[in-house]
């Protein structure tokens, strides 16, 4: 338990304007409502939505005197109930399971409402969890603003990417013209007044966002630089926070040198392995759903998901905290994890008795041959799977899931594009595979640093 | 005649701006063609170019992003010195005593926003199809603006030279170590030896050339200050030219055909 109070006067008064902020958005919200002539039990409900909001605000703003008797916190039950599934699996799999959601469903959620009641509820969520010492300590710092703010303008422009793209789908569908040709887009219009202008307004507004910004938040500055004392955790840099996740699952040489260079290598090759003449210039989902869904599996879950991870829930010695969670540097998380070779020399072969059980060593002294040989025996098993993976499979799925792309792309595009997807998927996998089977390595020779 | 009037009417005025602010259509034209800083942008762009829920006007936002990094940048140049000696205090300084101090603020925030702009410009180009032919290239040069302002902010985040600097590049840069063949501990690296004799050592690898040293220090400092604030911002200054230059030529913004 941590002895900070959860709740101090100062931090009342500033969930106070956050409050206020949502009443405003609310009272414009009701005020839309009215001025589109909605059914009045609609406007009804939301005026009475925007008056608690408001009574809420007030409530803040005015009370503290005695934070700790203060009423409007997160409740116990529900911040040990969140702090319960709190485990990397839980975390992957639920940001999968809303990625998955998030297309399926997207000509619901896509409507305003949903949209707005969405918006609500997670500022919401994010106002009641600041009541809480523990979150505040690390969803406040300075540094990690803009982490939170990128998590809704990301939402933002993924919902605004749906709107349009459902909205065109339709017309599409219905033999109508696109909406980017059906309001004036096509329209010649001078530079000056109307880029010229907005740039400027742009420019005006993003200046005071910036110096209202360096006014409230003060930039970090920690205690002078030791080599001698390395903080627990040590993190890179937030954007590198995906990357630092992979070494979970992978060792340095793969996640931070081999995946990057192929994350950059398929982005570089992307225009010209996707053959689709589709949905140039305009938003769509149905004419491109297979370079959608894979560009935003790679952007949403496999990168902005794992700097959230990174950044809010891995603590001292890089394990998994709830997001109420103290981090407690003596968190003990037991790692009993086997290489596959282990697996297959141990376990199968005592079971299988096809080859004599028990990991192939060359004896002591061996010469340099004899030593190769017994680390390639060693890990046979797992060099073969990875073998397979990269150069059996390509062929395997040319001729059955990805057929038709293989025909229209041709022999080059097709091989860089199937390598492309399989090094995407070998994180999720190995991901599993850790999960399921406490997996360590698939070819493990730390012998010469090389180990998948 | 009033006092803007008498101004615009002077010498000094009509010699810097070459042209009167344009009213009518014939003017608005050649204005763009005539000021320096607006000839960048054509004369004229289908609505769609500028609709703000298209291009979610990403791309400029992080131009200008730049803009401010490369001015507040320069005015902290001035009071900051990279070495071990100086560098933590000048900071200090800079948050405690200096009047601008401010400018770190917005140098930092700026850059964290740079960031989150240029992947948002990336997410837009890709969603409306912008890479398709005949913009290829374009994308190509993004990416690499993308890679190099990512290392513009990582470079950065050293300067400060106090705990969170030191670590976040120390964590960075273990990576380079190992590289396949050219790290010390990466897959390889033990093939490339010549009669015994290693090559790749913690001397000589990848990780040596970006921090010039075994660990981070005083030459790293160096290395990371000179490749901040000069090396990495002239190469961006250029590719952004290109892919400014290459928006246009490109036919624009792109359209449905
Ligand atoms: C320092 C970074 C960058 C700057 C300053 C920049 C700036 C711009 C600007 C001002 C535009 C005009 C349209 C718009 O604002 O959307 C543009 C267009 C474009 N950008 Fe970037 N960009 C950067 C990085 C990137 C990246 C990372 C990519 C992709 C990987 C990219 C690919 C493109 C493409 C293909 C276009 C043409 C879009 C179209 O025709 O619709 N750029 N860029």
């Amino acid at each position: 338990m941590s002895h900070h109070p959860d709740l101090t006067t100062s931090v009342i008064k500033a969930l106070g304007w956050l409050y206020l902020i949502l009443f405003a958005m609310n009272a414009a919200w009701t005020f839309r409502s009215y001025s589109r002539k909605a059914d009045v039990r609609i406007t009804g409900v939301w005026g009475i939505i925007t008056a608690l909001l408001g009574m809420f605000a007030i409530a803040h703003i005015t009370g503290g005197s005695d934070p700790e008797r203060f009423l409007i916190r997160m409740p116990e039950f529900v911040k040990s109930f969140i702090d319960l599934g709190a485990d990397p699996v839980t975390y992957f799999c639920g940001s999968t399971l809303v990625f998955i959601a998030m297309i399926v469903l997207r000509k619901w959620w896509t409507q305003p409402t949903v949209a707005w009641i969405m918006l609500n509820l997670s500022i919401l969520f994010l106002a009641l969890s600041m009541t809480d010492y523990d979150f505040r300590q690390i969803v406040g710092k300075p540094d990690n603003v803009p982490i939170v703010s990128m998590l809704f303008i990301v939402g933002f422009f993924t919902w605004l990417f749906f709107r349009r793209a459902v909205d065109n789908d339709e017309r599409i569908a219905a033999g109508k013209p696109l909406y980017e040709v059906d309001n004036g887009g096509q329209e010649k219009v001078l530079v000056w007044p109307d880029l010229v202008y907005t740039e400027l307004i742009c420019m005006v507004v993003l200046s005071a966002v910036l110096i209202a910004w360096g006014v409230a938040l003060q930039a970090p500055l920690e205690e002078p630089a030791a080599a001698s004392r390395t903080p627990n955790p040590s993190k890179a840099p937030w954007y590198f926070l995906g990357l630092q996740e992979m070494l979970v699952y992978y060792d340095p040489w793969m996640a931070g040198v081999v995946l990057p260079t192929v994350i950059l290598g398929g982005l570089m090759a992307l225009p010209y392995i996707d053959f689709n003449k589709k949905g140039n210039g305009y938003f769509t989902f149905n004419e491109r759903k297979f370079a959608i869904c894979t560009f935003m599996f790679g952007f949403l879950p496999l990168w902005i998901s794992l700097i959230i991870l990174g950044t809010f829930l891995r603590g001292p010695n890089w394990n998994f905290f709830g997001i109420y969670e103290p981090w407690d540097a003596h968190k003990l998380q037991v790692l009993n994890n086997v290489n596959l070779s282990e697996y297959f020399w141990l376990d199968w072969m005592t079971t299988l008795r096809i080859f004599e059980p028990g990991l192939p060593i060359a004896p002591a002294g061996a010469d340099f041959g004899t030593q190769v040989w017994a680390i390639v025996t060693r890990e046979g098993f797992g060099i073969l799977l990875v073998v397979g993976y990269l150069f059996a499979l390509p062929p395997v799925m040319a001729t059955t899931i990805f057929r038709g792309m293989f025909m229209r792309m041709g022999f080059l595009r097709y091989m860089v594009f199937s390598n492309l997807v399989l090094f995407m998927a070998c994180l999720p996998i190995k991901m599993v595979l850790r999960w399921a089977f406490n997996l360590k390595y698939i070819v493990a020779i730390p012998e010469w640093f090389f180990n998948i | 005649m009033s006092v803007g009037d008498y101004i615009r009417d002077s010498q000094i005025w009509k010699s810097i701006f070459r042209h009167p602010a344009p009213v009518d259509r014939r003017n608005r034209v050649v204005v763009m063609l005539t000021n320096f800083f607006l000839h960048l942008h054509p004369v004229s762009v289908k609505q769609q170019g500028i609709a703000l829920s298209y291009t979610w006007c990403m791309g400029g936002i992080t131009f200008f992003l730049f803009l401010v990094e490369t001015v507040t940048g320069v005015l902290l140049m001035f009071y900051y010195r990279p070495t071990l000696e100086w560098a933590y205090n000048d900071i200090l300084a800079l948050r405690d005593v200096t009047t601008l101090g401010i400018m770190r603020e917005i140098h930092r925030w700026a850059a964290h926003a740079m960031v989150i702009t240029v992947w948002l410009h990336m997410y837009r180009v890709f969603l409306t199809g912008s890479y398709k032919p005949p913009r290829e290239f374009n994308w190509v040069v993004g990416v690499l603006l993308l890679v190099l302002t990512l290392l513009l902010s990582f470079t950065g985040y050293l300067l400060p030279w106090d705990q969170l600097a030191i670590w976040a590049i120390t964590v960075g840069s273990n990576m380079a170590r190992a590289t396949p063949f050219l790290g010390h501990e990466g897959p390889g690296a033990q093939i490339l030896n010549i009669g015994g004799f290693d090559l790749i050592t913690n001397a000589t690898d990848a990780r040596f050339l970006l921090l010039g040293g075994r660990f981070v220090g005083e030459t790293t400092l160096n290395r990371f200050y000179i490749l901040h604030c000069v090396a990495i911002p002239l190469v961006v200054a250029g590719l952004i030219a290109i892919h400014f230059w290459r928006v246009r030529k490109d036919g624009g913004i792109s359209q449905p055909l």
